[in-house]
């Protein structure tokens, strides 16, 4: 199958699903979700793919980082993600209302219907590449999440609240390397700003509104988009700055993984990810 | 003792909760004081070992040398009346 195929095919998986579970969902306590039910789904899943998606690539680095200390620190992070990540999918579960649990969302939907940003997906390339990648979701995720914990919709704000203080340590991590890199040697300098000039037009979709993220505003359950892409901006120059980095320019928005078109590369993540859950499905240990 | 291949060693102490004092826990590599920290955390700390850490280059450490411990140990051992042993400790008082 060609990549437009898979693009073409993921778009109509994800719109079937979306109108399938709004034709299913009942009432949900809060008012809130009630509303827009399919909504408040499809922005579950895009926060908690985002984790589950970036925790499964840092996993590949486990056994292959540049030295055993990397190794537990990636792996940490990647752990703190699915934690999110669990925590997301229940709640997504719950307001789909079709009686799916956690290991059901995170391993049994197709390509289409993961709604993670195109970034996270995302090869992990050098150690200097997944940093770059790294330190662009983590200031993404602490300015959203920061703000998710006024949420409107409490359990939202509880899971952003729990979620604020793990981020806070990622980007202390990640930002931490990228100015290692970025202010090391001339190797190294090059290595981080091609990683950052190839993975910045990606960062474009994070912040470009649509209908569920609109609908989210309204509702008071997410803060406005704009809103975090001015604090995130002004986060990611005073580390590129530290960095010695360039700021890469902005390009149009040309990626939709969030609504559930992807790259190439999510396709061969998911393979790996789900293999056990398909193989032994419900396995337990 | 130090190679380019190899980053330097670091000593970490981990004080386990308020009133107690740092206890050494053991060593990693890092390229910085700050990475150290980091490494320390994710190693030492991941089942809520301590709430603070310290860490020191361990070039830094100035040890004594276990040729002389006769000179520097001995002569204390038949002081007893230098030990505490003379007195009653409340059951209140638990870290001594």
């Amino acid at each position: 199958m060609s990549a437009a195929t898979i693009a073409a095919t993921a778009a109509v998986t994800a719109t079937a699903t979306i109108a399938a579970t709004a034709a299913t969902t009942a009432t949900t306590a809060n008012a809130a979700t009630a509303v827009t039910p399919r909504a408040t789904f499809a922005y579950l899943l895009r926060l908690g793919d985002l984790s589950l998606v970036l925790a499964q690539r840092l996993g590949e680095w486990v056994g292959h980082s540049p030295a055993l200390e990397e190794d537990l620190g990636v792996a940490n992070i990647a752990l703190d993600l699915i934690g999110q990540a669990r925590m997301l999918l229940s709640y997504a579960g719950e307001v789909e209302g079709r009686g799916h649990g956690e290991d059901e969302i995170a391993f049994l939907r197709e390509h289409g219907e993961y709604l993670n940003a195109t970034l996270a997906e995302q090869p992990n390339g050098d150690f200097g590449q997944t940093i770059v990648r790294q330190v662009l979701i983590d200031a993404f995720q602490l300015e959203l999440y920061e703000r998710l914990a006024a949420s409107a919709d409490e359990r939202l704000a509880n899971i952003a609240a729990k979620t604020v203080k793990e981020t806070r340590y990622h980007l202390r991590y990640s930002a931490g390397w990228l100015v290692r890199l970025g202010d090391g040697t001339a190797e190294s300098h090059a290595r981080v700003q091609s990683a950052l000039e190839r993975l910045w037009p990606l960062t474009a979709e994070l912040f470009a509104a649509d209908t569920v993220d609109r609908a989210m505003t309204d509702l008071r359950v997410a803060p406005p988009l704009e809103q975090v892409r001015s604090a995130w901006s002004a986060r990611i120059d005073a580390i590129l700055a530290e960095a010695t980095l360039e700021r890469p320019r902005d390009q149009s928005y040309a990626w939709f993984g969030k609504r559930g078109q992807h790259s190439e590369h999510l396709g061969y993540l998911l393979a790996e990810m789900q293999y056990m859950q398909r193989t032994y499905p419900g396995a337990r240990w | 003792m130090e190679n380019k291949h190899q980053w330097p060693l670091y000593e970490v102490f981990i004080r386990a909760r308020g009133g107690l004092d740092h206890k050494h826990v053991g060593s990693l590599h890092a390229t910085d004081a700050r990475m150290a920290i980091e490494h320390a955390r994710d190693l030492y700390t991941r089942r809520q070992e301590g709430v603070s850490i310290w860490v020191v280059r361990s070039v830094d450490i100035v040890a004594s040398d276990p040729g002389e411990s006769a000179a520097l140990f001995e002569p204390a051992r038949d002081k007893i009346y230098r030990h505490p042993t003379f007195y009653e400790i409340p059951d209140e008082v638990k870290t001594l």
